[in-house]
């Protein structure tokens, strides 16, 4: 029976199907369900990797030693791993291997909107897209064979809407696989000038093979409908297109790299006027205008973010959908905000109290950015936040540095804020640096890292030691505080921000949303003393309320005891000790 | 054209009231009952406490995982003015429900705007179609604030003439054991919520 999958569920479907015995990862939205989902199958081994370049290191490695291999990453997690996969598609593959790029337009979460199939491109990959979650199964299945076939990794792109639609699903049955023997073959895994060179030469054959493929694999279809209008499309934009106009003619692409070029032309002498639909980059367009064809692209679409139905209803039906009541922007925002109890709250209230440069980093503590708390002056990549704290000093002198502290979560401290922080002591940095350790990677949807010691099926393993680690770097001064003590955090970032040394405040609770037992401290505001000054509305929590008033002495602050968790934070910061913990 | 016998619930609320589930409910149900169903979600950043929507769609057969603006039949609301962020997504005679209940968004709670009190009324002289309820009053009634979405979940079972023992099922299968007898309380809640309102 059919059953309703997300893409990503049906992405690791797949690829247990076709035999995968190996999975990585790093998590990252949109892909983070897929090596979660593979880890629940038995018999495989699956995996969380510290960052996706491991992860893309330990999938080659398991390649090479014969296992058909799931590696999945979100696009920018491809750019950290670009390293060992522009080189791995030199080697090519022993075992089949398929690696998940979930791209993210429109920006749902993430801090770009990069196109990865320029990645099948510039890393000669082939990239298959599929549109729904029978097709993610199905395309998934089949890319092990085309990677073994080719011998190469197959890039497997998928967007956010794909990713996190639930569509129904027929599963197939589980392909019997033999590992494969293992023999050392040096010219093809060692990557030394010599043999390199050699292996260029296949990777540029294999490419016109593939060429040849995408002319008949049944990736690629033309449904044929009225001919007066003939779309070229791939992924999600087909459902929508489809959505729009049923009877269109559609050149749907299931091989988005190389593309079909005789497939394109007998498609283009069959209708009157010729468009793509591809969100982000002119990737399909361009190389259709390079065949000499005419045709529609980005003239009409736009460059940014997600399509929608109505979208391509407007492009090219030219129905208007502007708003007919007006009200959706009439109303106030609603941005993401940190959980009530959430410990990262007080620390960006203390850093803003203090009025720091505070170089950011991401997760959850991104949020940090939005007001009131307005904490960030800067968020670039994972990781990169103690390398910019480092490089504002070297910018602006270390009396400066009295000034900058960097931020970064534990799950992304790991990923790569590590070898930032040799930097900052090899290079004699005196950079302040919090790790704010919660003890899970939480944005993501909480899943363990090296330093929760928790394996991804939450068996015990070996736990990092972050105290331990950053002094074997060399920080000699690594302070250990509770983020939810205010006063303890702003004594020791005081001491710590003076010091012409390099110093790691580690501010360690867990995740409000982890399991544990509850704060059972519940707190009041006195509404005598309460004078509205709203100072505990500054944190930005969902437990309070203000009730505003044009009189003055009205004005008040609540506990909204729905939802507040009992962190104490804004009995903390209240001047007026209105503030109260329940007795008893 | 099968598209016309689509139908398209478009839930929306704040990130944490579980629309999640009461969207997935709806499609399962959908899924017994022989349709081609999609449903489309919102994972990460935007689930912590920020503007979320699930989709579902279920009929003949369905394309996109997205409604397109101005197609919903049904919108329905865990908080006031999510419904009039997303009123534009319903049909011109699609049914608004409104769960009556206010959750500031950060500019409001940092006084940088006023959260709109004539939302509801706003909302009702351009959908004149809309059905205002107290489901988190109703929730906190049956033993737990948190089921509101389940409450919802009736209401939405009686406005849609959803078969009842199937949602009753798909409840069973989907909650945890030890919350299952306050979400049934609340789904029954909700059916009796629908019938008194309308």
């Amino acid at each position: 029976m059919k059953r309703l999958m997300i893409g990503n569920e049906a992405i690791a479907r797949g690829a247990f199907e076709a035999g995968a015995t190996v999975a990585t990862a790093y998590p990252g939205t949109p892909s983070t369900e897929i090596v979660a989902s593979f880890a629940e199958f038995p018999g495989v081994y699956a995996e969380w990797a510290p960052n996706e370049k491991v992860a893309m290191e330990v999938g080659a490695g398991a390649s090479i030693g014969g296992a058909r291999t799931l590696v999945a990453m979100k696009h920018v997690g491809v750019n950290v791993a670009a390293d060992p996969l522009y080189t791995f598609s030199y080697t090519g593959v022993n075992g089949g291997l398929v690696l998940i790029s979930a791209d993210d337009p429109g920006m749902h979460s993430s801090q770009n909107e990069q196109d990865n199939r320029g990645y099948g491109i510039f890393a000669k990959l082939p990239v298959i897209e599929p549109s729904d979650s029978q097709e993610a199964l199905d395309y998934c299945r089949l890319a092990f064979d085309v990677s073994e076939q080719f011998d190469t990794p197959v890039m497997f792109r998928i967007t956010t809407r794909l990713a996190h639609s639930q569509t129904l699903v027929e599963t197939g049955q589980l392909e019997r696989r033999e590992l494969p023997l293992y023999k050392k073959n040096a010219p093809k895994y060692v990557m030394l000038p010599g043999f390199a060179k050699s292996r260029h030469i296949e990777v540029e054959k294999s490419i016109l093979q593939l060429k040849e493929y995408a002319e008949q694999t049944p990736l690629n279809r033309i449904e044929w409908g009225d001919r007066e209008l003939g779309i070229i499309t791939s992924g999600i934009c087909y459902q929508y297109v489809k959505e729009v106009i049923p009877d269109v003619s559609i050149l749907k692409l299931g091989l988005v790299n190389p593309l079909p070029e005789q497939l394109i032309r007998s498609f283009a002498a069959g209708v009157k006027r010729l468009v793509v639909v591809e969100e982000l980059e002119p990737v399909i367009e361009n190389f259709v205008k390079t065949l000499g064809i005419r045709v529609e692209g980005k003239e009409l679409f736009t460059l940014l973010g997600e399509y929608s139905p109505e979208l391509i209803e407007e492009k090219l039906l030219g129905v208007d959908n502007s708003d007919p009541f007006g009200l959706s922007t009439q109303v106030p925002g609603r941005p993401p905000v940190m959980c009530a109890g959430c410990p990262h709250r007080g620390v960006f209230y203390t850093l803003k109290k203090m009025k720091l440069a505070v170089m950011g980093d991401i997760g959850c503590y991104t949020l940090g950015a939005i007001a009131p708390l307005e904490g960030l002056d800067s968020c670039i990549c994972m990781g990169a936040s103690i390398g910019t704290a480092l490089g504002m000093e070297k910018a602006r002198g270390a009396d400066f540095a009295d000034k900058v502290v960097a931020v970064i979560g534990d799950s992304t401290f790991v990923h790569s804020g590590i070898t930032a922080l040799i930097d900052v002591v090899y290079n004699q940095g005196t950079s302040t640096v919090l790790i704010l350790d919660n003890d899970t990677t939480a944005m993501t949807g909480h899943q363990d890292h090296p330093a929760t010691g928790l394996t991804i099926r939450r068996e015990p393993t070996a736990r990092l030691d972050l105290e331990a680690l950053v002094k074997a770097i060399g920080i000699q001064h690594v302070k250990v505080v509770d983020p939810l003590n205010l006063e303890q955090l702003q004594g020791t970032l005081q001491t710590e921000l003076e010091r012409r040394e390099p110093s790691v405040i580690i501010c360690k609770r867990p995740c409000v949303l982890i399991p544990h037992e509850p704060s059972t401290q519940k707190y009041y505001i006195d509404q005598e003393i309460c004078n509205g000054c709203s100072v505990c509305i500054r944190l930005g929590c969902t437990g309070l309320v203000y009730l505003d008033s044009p009189v003055k002495a009205e004005r008040k602050a609540v506990i909204n005891d729905n939802s507040c968790a009992n962190c104490g934070l804004c009995a903390q910061v209240c001047k007026f000790d209105a503030i109260k913990a329940v007795e008893g | 054209m099968d598209k016309q016998k689509v139908t398209n619930v478009l839930i929306v609320g704040v990130g944490g009231q579980g629309t999640l589930l009461t969207s997935r409910i709806l499609a399962d149900v959908a899924v017994q009952m022989g349709f081609d169903v999609k449903v489309s979600e919102i994972h990460g950043m935007a689930q912590r406490g920020g503007s979320v929507v699930s989709e579902v769609r279920y009929g003949e057969k369905v394309y996109s995982p997205i409604i397109k603006k101005g197609d919903a039949d049904i919108l329905l609301a865990f908080e006031k003015i999510e419904a009039a962020r997303w009123l534009d997504y319903l049909k011109p005679d699609g049914r608004v429900i409104i769960n009556n209940e206010r959750i500031d968004p950060l500019p409001v709670m940092s006084g940088k705007v006023k959260y709109p009190d004539d939302i509801v009324e706003r909302i009702k002289a351009l959908a004149p179609n809309t059905l205002v309820v107290d489901a988190t009053k109703t929730a906190i009634a049956c033993g737990n604030v948190k089921a509101a979405n389940v409450v919802l979940l009736g209401v939405l079972t009686a406005a849609i003439h959803l078969p009842v023992n199937e949602v009753e099922q798909a409840i069973k299968h989907t909650v945890p054991a030890k919350a299952l007898e306050v979400n049934l309380k609340a789904f029954q809640a909700g059916l009796e919520l629908y019938s008194s309102v309308v």
